[in-house]
């Protein structure tokens, strides 16, 4: 199978060490994260803490998803006929570059040059807006977050406020340097940003033909989509284009309304920390001189089924993409989204991305976690994300091992696993390592060494082995 | 030996409930062979204890505590030991297979399964100054031993990691103790280490107990639940990451003017612990048994 393709092209990976070196170097970025995420995260305790059925509604989420997952086949079939049904088309898209053909052939077909976008992390994930670009159709962002980092020619570095890297005073340089017709007098206030934005998009809200989306929730009962947002834009391109296409993975499908009612509540106190989102969009294939006459559904699967065939990282396919666990994640606040080389950071990235790539083609992002768990914790459907790393780690681990690729890791592990095999080896490595601490040790304390060790002592000091281990106390006093 | 031993035989190693500290002589109803010295009776007159529950406690110390805290160790030791509860260290033991594991090399962890599994079938409890590596075994050990494709061991591994317990669960959960008749002048602030915090769940057993120390002077750190940014491995591999997680707990273990951090994790320790000392911040890391091992005497 080939790599499924996850966005941010062109881009060499250097892995995840290498792109935090980057970002926690930089200040700027650093109090901006900090800022955010330490709002987001109290707001969100104090939402969550209002329902006394919380985790009741996040064990239903999990279930559901559970359910939904080990019978998806036939979900995504039932919604499929209803879809069709109520006069829409489907689609169904292996990976990236399919799903970016039909969408590409779809709006070509309708003469359209330009498209407008519902905030959608799929049509990220596939690289859509690149790809209509190099066939002459220029996309355009009307998420307020996703115009800023679409404006700054930049990456997306959250999955919920993609320009969470960004302080209102960077956003006003970004417009008045690229939108056009902005007054040159603007301002840095959230508001005055906001209408300028508004200003900019309103006319393309009123000439784009066609529309482009993702959806939160596919409905296999009636076939119903459903998108939850909150400034409206979404609400404006659903309904007002001619054509409406959208890009959904496989995994999006819920059985049943009933369904919806779960989901509806977990996600918005987990995304937005609201109780209720302000916009949420449901509709239906076509409705005859209401909104779009034409629909299109692109079902993408991207490595979704590869992660679905993963009897542990099979959890992962149940993220409904709020974002709680990147506002909680130490990592996160401290490298942002960037350093994830994904549409998808932080915590789940770190899952996802491997999982749906391949760990050969991410192999430092499921150690990219200090395995804290605080993640686990907010995930509104209960993925168990430190699990899920430790299991990556593993298959990081055994295709080297496969590949006879050696490492000095390895032969550390090994070593060790052979030491602690025997208390006698292991009483005999303790006695080593003294001397080998009373080479550098002053005053009980080892400071800075060179060679392996120097990612620890560069920055933290370690303790010196002491005099006697337990074991021989243990053995001299008993 | 100026400790306090209470030893059952060893073929009887049932719980039993046993009134210790409350008569001049061993209580008489078990098979139990009492050694007192006049310190002993001193402290006791000063500490009132009531009913305790005798176990037969295995002491899986930990890799890292062996090698590098024998004092943890030992504080574990003599806090059981006055509490009245036979303490053993099977020599036998090595390590729980945690760093193998969570770095993701499994197939090496699973004769370390095998060997915990073994060492410590034969104990009432198992108990270990670590909440990760007890978050390790009550979390993975089945899971690998079930990999290694040994469905026996995999039986054997659940009823070891069943009674194995961090050392607050033991005092507070098992043995029913809050006040252990610590005494600790100090200003100390509690780091809750993640695995304790968020993996077995211990919840504010450590702090219980802290509060209970005679003379200590227990300052809340803010930002607590945050990970330090050890995460074994983690700290060498991102290097970087982990040492601005630490630099901001540091920050907050400062603010709180304590000359003390404790933990109920030597490894989360030592990171907090070598970051304070690189910086000569003059506050040290010192682990919960320790805390709770100190007495007057050893003040």
């Amino acid at each position: 199978m080939t790599r499924a393709f996850l966005g941010l092209p062109g881009r060499r990976d250097k892995g995840f060490p290498a792109a935090a070196h980057h970002a926690l170097a930089d200040t700027q970025l650093r109090r901006n994260l900090r800022n955010a995420t330490a709002t987001i995260r109290a707001k969100r305790t104090k939402v969550v803490g209002e329902l006394p059925d919380w985790e009741e509604l996040r064990e239903a989420g999990r279930a559901i998803k559970a359910q939904t997952l080990s019978n998806l086949d036939a979900y995504l079939e039932q919604l499929e006929n209803a879809v069709v049904e109520r006069g829409g088309h489907v689609h169904w898209a292996r990976d990236a570059d399919e799903a970016c053909r039909l969408v590409t052939e779809l709006v070509q077909a309708t003469g359209a040059t330009e498209v407008v976008k519902v905030k959608s992390m799929v049509t990220d994930e596939i690289g859509l807006n690149d790809a209509l670009a190099r066939s002459g159709i220029s996309a355009y962002e009307t998420d307020l977050a996703e115009l800023i980092v679409q404006l700054g020619h930049d990456k997306q570095s959250h999955i919920l406020v993609p320009a969470i890297h960004k302080n209102r005073s960077e956003i006003r340089d970004i417009f008045l340097r690229e939108m056009p017709g902005v007054s040159k007098d603007l301002g840095d206030d959230p508001v005055e940003l906001a209408m300028a934005a508004r200003q900019h998009l309103r006319k393309k809200f009123l000439s784009a033909k066609v529309g482009i989306s993702g959806a939160n929730f596919a409905v296999a009962e009636t076939g119903t989509l459903a998108v939850v947002e909150s400034e409206g834009n979404g609400r404006m391109c659903l309904t007002l284009p001619e054509t409406l296409i959208s890009v959904v993975g496989i995994e999006k499908v819920v059985p049943t309304w009933n369904d919806l009612e779960v989901f509806l509540q977990l996600l918005p106190r987990s995304s937005t920390a609201e109780r209720m989102n302000p916009y949420t969009s449901l509709w239906t294939g076509v409705t005859p001189g209401d909104g779009p006459q034409e629909f299109h559904l692109v079902l993408l699967d991207n490595g979704r089924t590869k992660v679905l065939k993963d009897e542990v990282s099979r959890q992962t396919l149940a993220c409904i993409r709020c974002s709680a666990c990147l506002n909680v994640c130490p990592v996160y606040e401290r490298t942002g989204g960037q350093a994830y080389n994904s549409v998808y950071p932080g915590p789940i990235g770190a899952i996802l991305t491997p999982a749906m790539q391949g760990v050969e083609n991410a192999p430092t992002l499921p150690y990219a976690s200090s395995l804290c768990g605080a993640c686990y914790d907010v995930c509104p459907v209960k993925i168990n994300i430190p699990e899920v790393l430790v299991h990556l780690r593993s298959e990081v681990v055994e295709h080297k091992r496969a590949r006879r690729i050696p490492t000095p890791e390895a032969t550390a592990m090994k070593a060790m696993a052979w030491v602690f095999d025997s208390p006698k080896r292991l009483e005999r490595a303790q006695k080593a390592a003294r001397r080998g601490s009373g080479i550098f040790a002053r005053d009980g304390v080892i400071g800075r060494i060179p060679g392996p060790m120097h990612g620890w002592t560069d920055s933290r000091d370690a303790p010196a082995m002491p005099a006697e281990t337990f074991r021989e106390w243990w053995r001299r006093t008993h | 030996m100026n400790r306090f031993k209470v030893r059952p035989y060893r073929s009887q190693c049932h719980i039993r409930t046993l009134y210790a500290y409350q008569c001049d002589i061993g209580f008489s109803v078990l098979p139990v062979r009492v050694v007192r010295t006049a310190g002993d009776r001193e402290r006791m007159s000063r500490t009132h204890i009531g009913e305790v529950t005798l176990v037969r406690i295995g002491l899986f110390l930990t890799c890292i505590n062996d090698t590098l805290y024998p004092d943890t160790g030992k504080a574990v030791v003599r806090l059981l030991e006055r509490l009245g509860h036979e303490v053993d260290f099977p020599l036998e033991q090595t390590c729980c297979g945690q760093m193998h594991v969570n770095t993701g090399y499994r197939r090496e962890a699973f004769s370390l399964v095998r060997r915990y599994a073994d060492v410590f079938a034969p104990y009432d409890a198992v108990v270990a100054p670590s909440g990760s590596c007890v978050g390790l075994v009550r979390d993975q050990h089945v899971a690998l031993a079930r990999e290694s494709g040994d469905e026996a061991l995999a039986e054997r591994a659940a009823a070891v990691a069943a009674k194995t317990y961090e050392l607050s669960e033991l005092l507070v959960d098992v043995l029913g103790v809050v006040d252990v008749g610590a005494y600790y002048p100090h200003r100390v602030t509690y780091h809750p280490t993640c695995h304790s915090l968020r993996l077995i769940r211990v919840g504010d057993k450590p702090l219980q107990l802290l509060r209970a120390v005679r003379g200590i002077d227990l300052v809340e750190l803010p930002n607590a639940d945050t990970c330090c940014g050890f995460g074994g491995t983690f700290a060498l591999k991102n290097a970087e990451t982990s040492t601005a997680m630490l630099s901001d707990k540091v920050r907050c273990v400062l603010d709180t003017g304590a000359e003390i951090c404790a933990a109920g994790d030597n490894s989360c320790l030592t990171h907090i612990g070598g970051g304070l000392s690189r910086m000569r911040t003059g506050v040290r890391g010192v682990h919960l048994a320790e805390i709770l091992a100190a007495t007057e005497e050893t003040a």
